[in-house]
């Protein structure tokens, strides 16, 4: 069995966990005997290409004049200029870079024509929706110059979700499309941008099947999308911890210490946490807080923090990169992740498998596979500080919370996930 | 010489704590929440309680006594019923004064001190004992311990204590070839008669009788005595939870129609009576002994006592309630061994159990709380209230 995977981006050169679920997912059916050719707009040349063969859409001439179909979607979003709140994935400095490097090197004529290349940035920059139908072009050509080489075609996310369907519309193969994040989960009901909206629609009406990282998307994509129950099947997330070493960390805080972090935005609930350590520390003196990141609602918490009272013990750090998050982990006596709204949230798995009990908002698609977590409806801050109190102050419940934790972590593999994946391959051949 | 049937039925309200969140650690010591009691007593009440107790009046007045049952709750349950349903504690007064219904000594609190603390263990069944007294007018004479949690040496600690009979499980682990369709004897104290329970017939009817995937589905009571007919033996043990008739096996199912035309039947037959546990032992001799050296219970198919200290979090939980024993003791106040007590319900430990990280067990079983985590932490921060109030007491001596 063979798959034409498109994706946007392939570690080691990653903005967000896009990424490195689809080199999971392309490890995962390798174990499993499924061949992966994986498209991606930019590739570096220095992807790990053990499991997959990567295809750079950024050295293939378009080569296919596209028919009326594709070219009908194609207008559909040619020509729009965003503004970066569509931008799932990147954090604000990156943000800031990306659009400064953009600015510098990107210079565009407005259509591409037969025998031409063109240089995706392969980012989540101002011009994504532009750089999301010329990889839909790519595409086309793509999997014409390939189409002995595949039996079906799978793409990840909305950015490839045309890529997808002119591949699809060109080999008649069955295409599944995969949902890591939907538009509401980046903005609230009413502030859903319509034009990413209608791609993501568009997508899932047109492949085969849907694929989803949890439950809680999968209702969406019912819901939200109107996409026909029977064709949505969900894939749970897991996680790849090889290669990756305890850290040891020397402690410079007596106390407990008390975690947070990710994109500080209104997804997250950063407000419910800073609410419940407000609450924790009337109780206690025995704990610090720490909310690691940066996000638009930054200044918000700071200010938060402050009007509380609490900002001896509630500390921030800022963007953590590479090792740093590790260290975080490590120094970490219990992590929260209190989304509000989470696809899946992988976050909480790193830090059980550093051996740090968790407690995780029932709005994740995580609490629907963790089972030794502890878990909270992100509203209510009032039980959300009794589980911080309880598991600062019971020493007998984190010590088996962090046990349990490590052991079920351990065993969410991709080399499982991806089972139910083939099935769903098979199923479509 | 005809079969015996010993009919026992558990009726049990667990303790229910109320949400107690840490801000209200050494702040409010008010633990319960007797409206959630109130409403599951009468919940109960309407599908078992009321009608069941009537069909057993009824039964009894028809055969002119040759119905016969054996009933135990714990102190616990008899003070919710005293409160939340006292039509139910009149009924179970009418039942007493029949002359055939036995009711048995336990432990007051539901609780698994037999375990942990033979002082208070004793002071719990003496408790009980007097509670009965009182209550039912008829002092007890055997003995069945919590959800019956059994070995060797809590069938010594009460034959000290004055109990010839203990009712505990015949579980095939401890059983073996043996059958439980006999007495035997505890190989410590060969004075004390052991009733052990045919958990295959009990479970019939308290698992499977609306399970509409069993093969034997539906199940007639002239089908279920004849199976008792087969069994070898002298004596059937019939043990269930009286919840059994009109909750666990909803009216819907027709359980009540089916017991009240089994106790029918068995009066009808010749070669099948009724006897309660303290008849059993004049009547029959034991057999053989059988030696039960751990502990086991009647619970799931482990028969063991892991699902009380099965997990870290039970075992933390329990070993801080127990460390308390000392300092009461030494205070000796109503009010701190009152609520000691009550945290000792055997069902609190139970929810924290390590089974119910699955839901669907949650469904099944019933326990309060989403996950043993909270289950746990609503416990501690209860028990860390009451050890505030301990510590405060005893630097006030």
């Amino acid at each position: 069995m063979r798959v034409l995977m498109f994706g946007w981006e392939f570690p080691p050169h990653i903005a967000g966990g896009l990424g490195t679920a689809c080199k999971g997912i392309v490890e995962g059916l390798a174990y499993n005997g499924v061949e992966t050719i994986f498209v991606m707009p930019k590739a570096s040349g220095d992807e790990d290409q053990r499991c997959t063969r990567i295809i750079n859409a950024s050295d293939v001439a378009v080569a296919y004049r596209c028919t009326s179909d594709v070219d009908e979607f194609i207008n559909m979003v040619k020509f729009i200029s965003v503004d970066s709140n569509i931008v799932p994935y990147v954090n604000p400095d990156e943000y800031f870079q990306a659009i400064e490097k953009m600015k510098r090197e990107y210079s565009t004529s407005s259509t591409i024509g037969f025998g031409q290349k063109f240089n995706f940035s392969g980012k989540y920059g101002a011009n994504l929706l532009e750089e999301v139908s010329r990889y839909a072009q790519v595409a086309a050509t793509i999997a014409m110059e390939h189409s002995a080489e595949f039996d079906l075609i799978h793409a990840h996310d909305w950015l490839t979700y045309l890529a997808g369907i002119a591949a699809k519309e060109i080999t008649g193969k069955p295409l599944v499309v995969h949902v890591h994040a939907t538009s509401f989960d980046r903005g609230t009901d009413d502030m859903v941008d319509s034009r990413v909206y209608a791609i993501e629609k568009r997508g899932m009406e047109v492949a085969n099947r849907v694929v989803t990282v949890s439950d809680l998307t999968r209702n969406i994509v019912i819901n939200k999308y109107g996409i026909d129950p029977g064709k949505v099947v969900t894939v749970h997330n897991a996680v790849d911890f090889s290669g990756r070493e305890d850290m040891d960390v020397h402690r410079g805080v007596r106390e407990k210490v008390v975690t947070f972090l990710g994109r500080i935005t209104y997804q997250k609930g950063p407000e419910y946490f800073i609410e419940a350590a407000a609450k924790v520390l009337k109780r206690t003196s025995n704990v610090r807080f720490v909310m690691a990141g940066s996000g638009d609602m930054m200044e918000r918490a700071v200010r938060q923090v402050a009007r509380l009272g609490i900002a001896d013990r509630f500390h921030f750090t800022g963007f953590l990169k590479g090792n740093d998050v590790q260290r975080m982990f490590a120094l970490s006596d219990v992590y929260i992740m209190p989304s509000v709204s989470e696809p899946f949230g992988i976050s909480p798995l790193e830090a059980m498998r550093t051996n740090v009990p968790s407690i995780i908002s029932k709005q994740s698609g995580a609490a629907e596979v963790l089972t030794y977590a502890l878990k909270v409806d992100f509203w209510d801050v009032d039980t959300l500080a009794d589980q911080i109190y309880a598991l600062v102050t019971y020493p007998a419940l984190s010590a088996f919370a962090a046990r349990e934790g490590m052991a079920e972590v351990n065993n969410i593999k991709w080399n499982n996930a991806t089972v139910k994946l083939k099935e769903i391959y098979q199923t479509l051949l | 010489m005809s079969k015996s049937i010993c009919l026992f039925f558990e009726l049990n309200q667990p303790v229910r704590l109320r949400s107690y969140k840490f801000f209200d650690i050494g702040k409010d010591s008010h633990y319960y929440d007797p409206f959630a009691s109130r409403t599951e007593v009468r919940k109960m009440v309407q599908r078992c309680y009321l009608p069941a107790n009537a069909i057993l009046l009824d039964a009894i007045r028809r055969s002119n006594g040759a119905v016969k049952v054996a009933f135990s709750m714990p102190g616990t349950a008899i003070e919710q019923l005293e409160r939340y349903a006292p039509d139910v504690m009149d009924s179970f007064r009418e039942l007493a004064q029949t002359g055939c219904v036995e009711f048995l000594c336990e432990t007051y609190f539901h609780s698994i001190s037999s375990l942990i603390s033979e002082q208070e263990f004793r002071h719990q069944v003496e408790k009980h004992r007097e509670c009965v007294a009182s209550v039912f007018g008829q002092t007890p004479q055997c003995f069945r311990n919590t959800d019956f949690i059994y070995s060797n040496h809590i069938g010594k600690m009460v034959y000290d204590m004055g109990f010839n009979t203990v009712l505990a499980e015949g579980g095939k682990h401890v059983m073996g070839w043996q059958s439980p369709n006999w007495l035997y004897r505890n190989p410590v104290e060969k004075g004390q008669t052991l009733l052990l329970r045919n958990y295959s017939l009990s479970d019939d009817i308290s698992l499977r009788f609306s399970d509409r995937s069993w093969n034997e589905w539906p199940l007639s009571a002239e089908k279920y005595v004849s199976w008792i007919e087969q069994a070898e033996g002298d004596i059937v043990n019939l043990f269930m939870d009286y919840e059994t008739l009109g909750h666990f096996n909803p009216a819907e199912s027709g359980i009540l129609e089916f017991f009240k035309s089994f106790l029918a039947r068995v009066v009808e037959n010749e070669n099948l009576e009724f006897t309660t546990p303290s008849e059993a032992v004049r009547n029959f001799k034991p057999v053989a002994e059988i030696s039960i050296a751990e502990p086991e219970s009647w619970l799931n198919e482990e028969r063991d006592i892991s699902d009380w200290l099965g997990n870290d979090l039970q075992t933390e939980a329990s070993n801080k309630l127990y460390s308390l024993i000392e300092n009461l003791s030494v205070l000796g106040r109503d009010d701190l061994w009152s609520d000691f007590g009550a945290l000792q319900d055997a069902d609190l430990l139970y929810y924290m159990s390590s089974r119910f990280f699955k839901k669907e067990a949650r469904m099944r079983w019933n326990s309060p709380y989403e996950t043993p985590y909270d289950a746990f932490i609503n416990y501690m921060n209860v028990l860390s209230d009451l050890i505030i109030r301990v510590n405060n007491a005893m630097n006030e001596r």
